[in-house]
């Protein structure tokens, strides 16, 4: 079917893109403690790319059997499309990027309904007040790409995902706690998602009160990810940067943050969930320096962004089914640094240790502003956890604090499969709380 | 298709089966600064088939129809492995019906090049603003016809035509970006998305005033709400708590959320009503089959009703609201929101601006999260109040507040009430929902303020 939809096309249009997309998903999930639903689902459509008179189109379908009518569309959203000056990649050489495990998909059900009593077992036995709602997934996504220049691409991922939640209700404070782990592999380590949720209730036995200033405060992994991502992942996105969209437009070269922060984009570690051996477009995947030491080295490209930009794409290309590609970054990983988390806590005489934020990416993001609700993060004084901190907001500019003389912890953790980053300290961010 | 559908569904051996079927296209057109970005058209058919059985559930979707029956059995299947919570589905009425789309001005009938002019017109009102920079622009519109049929002889037929645009200006000096955005949509009327050129200005107004906006100390201040702030403060402070399914298997959370407690002080009521015609959020039947419904949630600050779908109304002793609603036919249902909103009170905007000696007026909004106890919620832009005026527009400004607390704080509440259609709700990984928030002015004392950078 992709033969004689990227034929008919072809006579139509100067280029043509089939984009064949196939996801398998079975996930089971537990609430209030026990198993709730078991689901199957598959998902199947196509997105045809055109180039036409120098514009591209893009049609989209979930049925496999009418060409026709694929190809009618992307030529009436050619006649209004974006300017195109690219070529769609020829045959290249790809990296081998594993993200297949046979042992993903011949996990039975039963034995993902098994790991998830377990974890709520866990967390329940711990704490028996907590309820807990839980989600184990194996997923399998199936890619095509073939273009009329002759590149053709396909590549298979699986996906396991376990996650856990509990809830924790005293009186009118409720507390949330949870973790989860993302891999394309089976997930051996998964009891360790159960003892960070212990963790975290453990911690959160106490509460404590802050007082509003500026004061150090130390992100953990997920921390950083529900402050930093979101911006940095705006910063470095060439679209941004060629619109003048973001702060780091025309900085290539120049020192736009602290020389402890090396960040990279790394699309080809084996077996993580972003990875691939060739971009939503066919471009193969590299790794790439997006600051070192603080300078700015490259921002992430596709093929239409970078023709614009004069540069080259860097294998960036992300797409839904259904939208053009537009450049993303796969995996952020962040270079850790040489103290010990301990250390980092211990050097703190009074501060806060960030776990979660809420708000912080719903604002003013492209120039860095932010402002969010602590929801679980603890007061620290002279470096030991206090107690938790509850009606607290925490402050500031993405890019300022980044500058400040930040330290990063030597062990960096995977969040939400996307973000590979260790713990950081900054030494004054504005913190305001409820007075007592 | 009727026919398949009914067969399938004859004589299975579960309590409850269900089919859903959904057929829809697409169609969206992004700017990019002056330049086309995106122009495309998606199609597609879908489904799902959920059973439930001895308290689980059991979901199956797919994009191919060729085997319903097989598809059914294994949901059922499904189900029985889940099955042990005990819970049972409230009775509702049993319908047979096809409702229409709400339709004013299809937006199927304005072809691509005049859709395409009317962009073009609001990026050039954009760019006349002088240190606006880069602009972006977009259009979307779906038709949907959404059928839905279960083992209990409901068969349900609903059509939508959904539409939305949204416009985003960049200010830039000196290195310094500040943006604004506009959001509308509508159901069914394409005149939502006409005749914007001022709001448009306005918004790009927004974003230039913003590059020198002063940053505010973070801390507790007296807050006045616009409309557009205070309905999605309505919708993260109060509506989320509000869908059962957070509280229905929790005896402690049910404890604080019981009926009848007083949440809020007696000038607010908050409402959430699927029957309000032609607002994005609006529809006849949840995806459950039943009928959508006025619901009040808090009245005269006492909480009196919750949002449900048919297990957690059984679970909870209550009637179904007909709260049931899926993203799409990918997805199972959720106990999700329709139009939410504050009843309008009595004072004037004016009125509660006056009493502020040293306070913040926040407008229009980026967005809100909630974890139920706190949630923030974000303005687009903001001044300070001194003395009852209006005095330096701030940036950043982010309101954080506490289920428990906050809605005590509200002493002020305006006669103004409007309704807004550019938001979408997230929630189960299900995102963007159509949903319209509404509420006149508000004040709030005591607000904590988060100030930026």
């Amino acid at each position: 079917m992709i033969e004689q939809l990227l034929d008919r096309a072809s006579k139509v249009s100067d280029q043509a893109e089939v984009y064949a997309l196939r996801v398998e998903e079975t996930p089971v999930s537990f609430e209030a403690n026990r198993l709730k639903q078991l689901q199957t689902s598959e998902t199947s459509g196509i997105a045809l790319r055109i180039i036409r008179n120098g514009r591209v189109g893009l049609a989209a379908s979930t049925r496999l059997d009418d060409p026709d009518s694929l190809v009618n569309d992307a030529v009436e959203a050619a006649t209004f499309g974006a300017a195109a000056s690219f070529r769609l990649p020829d045959p290249s050489t790809i990296p081998d990027v594993p993200g297949w495990d046979q042992a993903v998909i011949d996990t039975p059900v039963e034995r993902m309904v098994e790991i998830g009593y377990e974890l709520i077992d866990r967390l329940h036995s711990h704490n028996p007040q907590v309820v807990c709602d839980a989600g184990v997934s194996r997923q399998s996504y199936d890619v095509t790409i073939r273009n009329s220049n002759g590149g053709s691409h396909r590549y298979r991922k699986t996906i396991s995902a376990v996650n856990l939640m509990g809830t924790l209700v005293r009186g009118t404070d409720i507390l949330y706690v949870g973790d989860d782990q993302v891999w394309c592999r089976p997930i051996d380590d998964y009891r360790a998602i159960a003892d960070e949720a212990i963790r975290q209730v453990d911690l959160a036995q106490k509460s404590a009160r802050i007082k509003s200033a500026t004061m150090p405060v130390l992100f953990t992994a997920r921390g950083f990810a529900s402050v930093f991502s979101v911006p940095l992942r705006i910063a470095f996105n060439g679209k941004r940067v060629l619109q003048g969209a973001s702060p780091l437009t025309g900085k290539r070269g120049q020192q736009c943050f602290s020389e402890k922060l090396s960040l990279w984009d790394d699309p080809t570690i084996p077996y993580a969930p972003h990875s691939s051996p060739f971009d939503d477009e066919g471009v193969p995947t590299s790794r790439l320096a997006l600051a070192e030491n603080g300078i700015v080295r490259n921002f992430v490209y596709d093929l239409a962004t970078a023709a614009l930009a004069g540069e080259q794409s860097t294998g960036s290309a992300s797409r839904g089914l259904e939208s053009l590609p537009s450049p993303g970054i796969s995996a952020l990983v962040i270079s850790p640094g040489t103290r010990s988390h301990d250390e980092l806590l211990g050097s703190i005489d009074y501060g806060l240790i960030v776990d979660e934020v809420i708000g912080a990416t719903q604002g003013n993001v492209i120039g860095g502003d932010f402002s969010g609700n602590v929801v679980l993060g603890f007061k620290v004084e002279k470096g030991k956890i206090i107690g938790r901190v509850k009606d607290t907001v925490i402050s500031g500019n993405v890019y300022d604090l980044l500058n400040q003389d930040l330290t990063l912890s030597n062990a960096p953790q995977w969040v939400h499969g996307g973000l590979f980053v260790p713990d950081l300290l900054l030494p004054a961010v504005s913190v305001a709380s409820r007075s007592a | 298709m009727r026919d398949q559908i009914e067969s399938a569904l004859r004589g299975l051996d579960a309590e409850h089966v269900s089919v859903h079927v959904e057929e829809y296209e697409t169609s969206r057109m992004t700017f990019r600064g002056r330049d086309v970005e995106d122009v495309g058209r998606s199609r597609g058919i879908g489904g799902n088939i959920r059973a439930f059985a001895g308290g689980g559930w059991g979901f199956v979707s797919f994009n191919d129809f060729g085997e319903l029956r097989s598809r059914a059995e294994l949901a059922i299947h499904q189900a029985k492995l889940a099955g042990g919570s005990g819970n049972r589905l409230a009775d509702r009425p049993v319908r047979d019906v096809v409702v229409p789309a709400h339709l004013l001005k299809d937006p199927r009938t304005v072809s691509l090049t005049d859709k395409k002019r009317l962009l073009d017109e609001y990026i050039d009102v954009m760019f006349s603003v002088p240190q606006i920079h880069t602009t972006e622009a977009s259009y979307w519109d779906g038709a949907r016809r959404v059928v839905y049929a279960d083992s209990e002889g409901c068969y349900v037929e609903q059509s939508f035509v959904d539409l939305k645009a949204r416009f985003l200006a960049v200010a830039r000096r000196n290195g310094t970006v500040q943006q604004a955005i506009l959001s509308m949509g509508s159901l069914g009327d394409f005149a939502a998305v006409e005749q914007l050129h001022d709001k448009v200005r306005t918004t790009a107004e927004r974003a230039v005033r913003l590059l020198d906006a002063k940053s505010i100390e973070s801390g507790e201040y007296t807050v006045v709400c616009d409309q557009a702030l205070a309905g999605v403060f309505a919708h993260e402070a109060f509506g989320h708590l509000s869908e059962a399914d957070f509280i229905y298997e929790n005896d402690r959370m049910q404890e604080i959320m019981v009926l009848g407690r007083q949440f809020g002080t007696p000038m607010v009521s908050i409402v959430d009503d699927a029957t309000l015609p032609g607002l994005r959020g609006s529809y006849a039947y949840d995806d459950e089959g039943t009928a959508g419904h006025k619901n009040y949630l808090l009245k005269n600050g006492e909480l009196v009703g919750r949002l449900h779908s048919r297990e957690t109304a059984a679970k909870l002793g209550e009637e179904p609201t007909g709260n049931a609603r899926a993203i799409s036919y990918r997805h199972e249902p959720l106990v999700r929101m329709t139009n939410t909103y504050i009843e309008p009170g009595t004072a004037t905007p004016e009125e509660l601006i006056a009493d502020v000696k040293d306070g913040i007026y926040a407008v229009d909004w980026y967005g809100g999260t909630t974890t139920m106890e706190m949630f923030t919620f974000s303005a687009a832009e903001a001044y300070r109040i001194r003395n009852g005026r209006l005095e330096e527009p701030l940036r950043g400004v982010v309101l954080s507040g506490n289920l428990f607390d906050t809605l005590q704080r509200i002493d002020g509440v305006a006669g103004d009430l409007a309704f807004a259609q550019g938001g979408g709700c997230g929630k189960g990984g299900q995102s963007p929902l159509p949903v319209s928030t509404g509420a006149p002015h508000i004040r709030i004392q005591s607000c904590v303020v988060g100030g930026g950078g």
